[in-house]
C-alpha cells in the first residue's frame, strides 16, 4: 500500500495560492483561458462558484424527485398492506385512512431523499470513489487539504500546452507550480477503479461472508438454545395427554349452563308438540332466504325427501320410504313442529342440528312451505279469477320450480 | 482508565442482555401491572440523549450559527450511538430479539404485514430513519477530514482505511459545491426529522388511554425533554473532554454557556408542561387523571417525582446568574443533575401512570432487578466505550468546518454574478 510509482506521462500542471482572494482572482483567470482545469480548496469557498463559471448544482432536483417517491411510495405501501392485502381489525378503525399513515410516510420520505441527496452527490455528480486519482500522495495534495489553495490545468484540456500552463499559473499569482504526472500502474488511471480486481474481492468476500453467517443463522443458530423454546416448550399435542391438568386432559369440561359463543341452546327437546307449534319462523320471507332455504333442502333434505319433498327420492329403496311432506299433516303443522324434527330427528330421520345450522334450518322451512304452496295452490295464490288459467298458471309455476331445481 | 470503565460497565451489560436473552423478560422486574419498566425508560431515555446531535449540527446549521462547529461532529457522533443503544432496549424487550425482523415490512413465509396504525411500529421506522440519516449526516461531514488524515497518514494500514473512508475526496471545488448543497438539503431534511422521532416516541403513550399518558402536550413535551437531556449530555461529556485533550482552545467556554443558555430555555419548557400537566388534570375534571397527578406527586414514588422535578426545572434555573453559567464545575454538577433528572422523568412518566391505573384491584409496585440496574450500566458502557473509540480514531471536531469559519477564512472580494470576468472584479481597498 505504498506510494505507487509515477510514469512519465503528465496529467496535470498545479499551482498553488496563499489566500482565498487570491485564488479567487486565480479561479477567474484560468476559466476564461482554459476549460479542463479544478480548484482545489480545504473548505468550501463562498463565491468561487461564480469564479469558476460553475452552474448550479442538479442536486435539488434528485432531492426533491426522490422525497416525492418516497411518500408515493410509502402511501401505497400502507394503503396496499393494510388497506387491502392483510385486512385486520384494530379498534374497529378503518382499514386504511390517511393520519395514521403520516409518520411511515413522513420517515420514508425523509429517507430516500436523504439517501438520495448523499448518493447522488457522492457517487454521481462527484463521481466518487476514485482513490487513485494521480493527484494523491503530492505535495499539492498535502498543502490544499492543509492551508493552501490550489488551481489546476489537466493536460486533457484542447489548449494545454505546458510551457505556457507553467506561465499562466505563474502570471497568475502562484508562488509554486509543479508538475503531476500519472501513475504507473495502470493504463486508464483516470477513472474509478470500482472493477478493480482489489475492490471486487472485497465485495465477494463480504457477500460470502453476510450469505454464510445469514444461512448459519436461520438454519443452525435459530435451533439452539435459547433460541430453539417454541420447539422445546410445554404445550399441548393433539392425541397427547397434557401434564399441564392432574386428569391429563388440556381442556376442561364447561361448567353447568356454559353457552358457547354464538350458539342458542335448543330449549324445547323432550317437550310435547302442544309447546313445539308456538315455535315461530324468525326470518322474513324474502327471496335471499328462499334461496338459501331452496339451496340447503336440496343438499340436506332432497336425498330422502326428493326435490318436492313427494318422498320420492333417489335414495327410495335403500331406506324405509321418508314420508311426503306434501301431505295434509305435514302442511298443516306449525313451522315449530318442523323445526323440531329437522332439529331432533323423527322415526329413522337423524338429527340435522349439527349438520344445518338454526337459521339454515328455518330458511328451509320457508322452502317447504314454498313447495307445498306450489302443489296446492289456490286462486287466491296466484291472483287470478278464472279458474282455467288458475290451473295453467299454477302448472307453469310448478314446472318453473321443476327446471330451476334441476338446473341445480 | 476512561476506557476501562466504561468496558467493564459494557460486560456487565452483556452480562445482563445474556441472561434476559437465555431466561427472558422474567428477569427484569416488569410485572403484569407495569409491563414497562427499564427497557422503555432507558429507551426513550438514550433517544432523547440522540437529539442533541443532529439538533447542533442541523438546525443551528440552517440558522448559519457558527459556534456549533466546534462540537458539532462530536454531537453527531454521540447521536448516533445513543441511538444505537437506545435501539437495543425495545428489541430486547420483545423477549425474542432473533425474530426482530418481523418488525420490517417485508413479504414473509406468513404472508403477514405489520400493523401500521400501532406507534411502536411507527417508532421502528422513525429511530430506524433518524439512524440512518444521523449516520449519513456524520458520514459527509467526515468524508473530507478523512482525505485530509490520508494525505498525512504515515503508515500503510492507517492509509489504506483512510482512502477507503474518504471515497478518495479530492477538495476540488467541483466537488465542495455538490457537496455543501447535499449538506444543506440534509439538514433542512433532518431538522424536521429531529421533532418528529421524539414526537413519535410521545405518541407510544399518548394514544393510549391511560391516565397522566393521553395528553396531548405530549409531543412538544417530549421534544423539548429530549433537546434538554441531549444537551445536558452533550455538556456532560465536552466538559470533561475539553480537560482531557487539553482543547480549551476548540471548545470554549462560550461554546458552553451557549448551551447553559440553551440548557435553561429547554428545562423552562420542561417545567411548563410539568405545570400544564397538572393544570389540565384539574381542569378536566377527570377523576383518574387527578388521581394519576396526586399519587404521583404524594405517592409511593414521590421521591422520583420530586428528583425529577428538582433536577430538570430547579436546578438549571440557577443558569440565570452568568458567573453559574461560566463556571466549569458547577456547570458540570448542573448538567449531570439534569440526565440524572430526564432519566427519571421516563421512569414517573412511565411507572407511576402504570402502577396505579383505573382498576385498584390491578395496582402493584415496580421493584427493579438487579440485571435491570446490570443493563442500565451496560448502556452507559456501550454509549462510552463507542464514544472513546471515536475518539481515538476519527476527527472529534470537524476540521474542514472549522478552518471555513476562522476569520480571514472566506474572500474578501466578490465577482459580478455568474459572468464575471477578470476585468469586472471588484477588489476592495486591500488588494486594489
Amino acid at each position: 500500500m505504498g506510494i505507487d510509482p509515477r510514469s512519465n506521462e503528465i496529467y496535470c500542471v498545479a499551482g498553488l495560492f496563499n489566500t482565498p482572494d487570491e485564488i479567487m482572482i486565480a479561479a477567474d483567470k484560468v476559466s476564461s483561458e482554459y476549460s479542463d482545469f479544478d480548484v482545489h480548496t480545504p473548505y468550501p469557498v463562498h463565491g468561487l462558484d461564480d469564479a469558476m463559471k460553475l452552474k448550479p448544482t442538479k442536486l435539488g432536483y434528485f432531492s426533491f424527485t426522490f422525497g416525492l417517491i418516497g411518500t408515493i411510495s410509502a402511501l401505497l405501501m400502507i394503503g396496499w398492506m393494510s388497506g387491502i392485502d392483510y385486512q385486520s381489525i384494530v379498534g374497529g378503525k378503518p382499514f386504511f385512512t390517511i393520519p395514521p399513515a403520516i409518520p411511515i410516510t413522513f420517515e420514508l420520505t425523509v429517507l430516500l431523499s436523504g439517501l438520495t441527496t448523499v448518493g447522488v452527490m457522492l457517487f454521481l455528480l462527484n463521481k466518487l470513489p476514485w482513490t487513485n486519482n494521480p493527484l494523491m500522495d503530492t505535495e499539492y495534495m498535502k498543502r490544499v487539504s492543509s492551508d493552501k489553495f490550489g488551481v489546476i490545468i489537466r493536460a486533457s484540456d484542447p489548449k494545454f500546452n505546458k510551457e505556457e500552463a507553467i506561465n499562466f499559473l505563474k502570471s497568475a499569482g502562484s508562488y509554486d507550480v509543479s508538475i503531476i504526472d500519472k501513475f504507473e500502474r495502470r493504463e486508464d488511471n483516470t477513472r474509478a477503479p470500482i472493477f478493480e480486481k482489489k475492490f471486487l474481492g472485497i465485495l465477494v468476500m463480504t457477500a460470502i461472508v453476510v450469505a454464510l453467517g445469514t444461512y448459519v443463522t436461520l438454519n443452525w443458530v435459530l435451533f439452539q438454545p435459547p433460541f430453539d423454546f417454541m420447539w422445546s416448550q410445554e404445550k399441548v399435542t393433539p392425541q397427547q395427554p397434557s401434564t399441564f391438568f392432574s386428569d391429563g386432559f388440556s381442556e376442561r369440561i364447561p361448567p353447568e349452563g356454559t353457552v358457547m359463543r354464538g350458539v342458542l341452546p335448543y330449549e324445547y327437546k323432550g317437550l310435547p308438540d302442544s309447546v313445539v307449534k308456538y315455535l315461530s319462523n324468525p326470518l322474513p320471507f324474502s327471496k335471499e332466504v328462499l334461496e338459501k332455504g331452496q339451496n340447503r333442502f336440496n343438499t340436506f333434505c332432497s336425498p330422502c325427501h326428493g326435490y318436492y319433498g313427494e318422498g320420492d327420492s333417489r335414495l327410495r329403496g335403500q331406506f324405509p320410504n321418508p314420508p311426503t311432506l306434501q301431505s295434509e299433516k305435514v302442511r298443516n303443522w306449525s313451522d315449530g313442529n318442523i323445526y323440531h324434527v329437522i332439529t331432533n330427528g323423527q322415526n329413522v330421520m337423524p338429527s340435522y342440528a349439527s349438520q344445518v345450522s338454526r337459521e339454515d334450518r328455518w330458511a328451509i322451512i320457508h322452502y317447504i312451505r314454498v313447495l307445498q304452496r306450489s302443489k296446492n295452490a289456490t286462486d287466491q295464490d296466484v291472483g287470478a279469477t278464472d279458474s282455467t288459467s288458475t290451473t295453467v298458471q299454477t302448472q307453469d309455476t310448478t314446472k318453473q320450480i321443476q327446471a330451476d331445481t334441476t338446473k341445480k | 482508565m476512561a476506557f476501562g470503565i466504561s468496558v467493564v460497565a459494557l460486560l456487565i451489560g452483556a452480562v445482563s442482555l445474556w441472561l434476559t436473552v437465555y431466561y427472558g423478560i422474567g428477569m427484569w422486574g416488569n410485572n403484569s401491572t407495569i409491563g414497562w419498566g427499564f427497557g422503555i425508560i432507558n429507551f426513550v431515555f438514550w433517544i432523547g440523549i440522540g437529539h442533541a446531535g443532529t439538533l447542533i449540527s442541523a438546525i443551528l446549521y440552517l440558522f448559519r450559527q457558527k459556534w456549533r462547529t466546534g462540537i458539532a461532529r462530536f454531537a453527531e457522533a454521540m447521536t448516533i450511538f445513543a441511538v444505537m443503544t437506545a435501539g437495543l432496549f425495545p428489541i430486547f424487550h420483545t423477549g425474542r430479539p432473533w425474530l426482530a425482523g418481523y418488525l420490517i415490512p417485508y413479504p414473509n413465509q406468513n404472508s403477514l404485514w405489520v400493523n401500521f396504525n400501532s406507534p411502536l411500529l411507527w417508532d421502528v421506522f422513525a429511530v430506524s430513519t433518524y439512524f440512518t440519516i444521523s449516520l449519513v449526516f456524520w458520514g459527509i461531514g467526515l468524508v473530507p477530514d478523512i482525505a485530509a488524515m490520508r494525505e498525512r497518514a504515515k503508515s500503510g494500514i492507517k492509509k489504506f482505511f483512510y482512502t477507503i473512508g474518504s471515497l478518495g475526496w479530492k477538495n476540488s471545488n467541483r466537488n465542495w459545491q455538490n457537496y455543501e448543497r447535499a449538506y444543506l438539503i440534509l439538514a433542512g431534511l433532518s431538522t424536521p426529522l429531529v421533532l418528529s422521532v421524539h414526537s413519535i416516541v410521545s405518541f407510544d403513550f399518548a394514544v393510549s388511554i391511560l391516565p397522566g399518558w393521553h395528553t396531548t402536550i405530549f409531543p412538544p413535551y417530549f421534544v423539548a425533554g429530549a433537546i434538554f437531556s441531549g444537551f445536558g449530555m452533550v455538556a456532560t461529556v465536552l466538559i470533561l473532554l475539553r480537560k482531557a485533550f487539553h482543547v480549551e482552545h476548540i471548545i470554549t467556554i462560550n461554546h458552553l454557556e451557549t448551551m447553559n443558555k440553551i440548557l435553561l430555555a429547554t428545562g423552562t419548557m420542561v417545567g411548563y408542561a410539568y405545570g400544564m400537566e397538572l393544570f389540565i388534570a384539574w381542569y378536566s375534571g377527570n377523576q383518574f387523571e387527578q388521581f394519576a397527578f396526586i399519587n404521583r406527586i404524594w405517592g409511593p414514588y414521590m421521591w422520583a417525582y420530586w428528583i425529577m422535578v428538582s433536577c430538570n426545572v430547579g436546578f438549571p434555573q440557577l443558569f440565570w446568574f452568568k458567573k453559574v453559567r461560566r463556571s466549569i464545575p458547577i456547570m458540570l454538577v448542573i448538567v449531570i443533575l439534569v440526565n440524572v433528572g430526564m432519566w427519571f422523568e421516563r421512569f414517573v412518566i412511565i411507572v407511576t401512570s402504570l402502577h396505579r391505573d383505573f382498576l385498584p384491584s390491578s395496582w402493584a409496585m415496580f421493584y427493579p432487578t438487579l440485571v435491570d440496574f446490570g443493563l442500565l450500566l451496560g448502556s452507559f458502557g456501550f454509549f462510552f466505550t463507542l464514544l472513546l473509540l471515536f475518539l481515538r480514531v476519527l476527527p472529534a471536531v470537524s476540521i474542514a468546518e472549522l478552518k471555513a469559519v476562522t476569520p480571514q477564512a472566506q474572500p474578501t472580494i466578490h465577482l459580478n454574478g455568474h459572468n464575471g470576468h477578470a476585468e469586472e472584479v471588484h477588489l476592495n481597498h486591500e488588494n486594489a
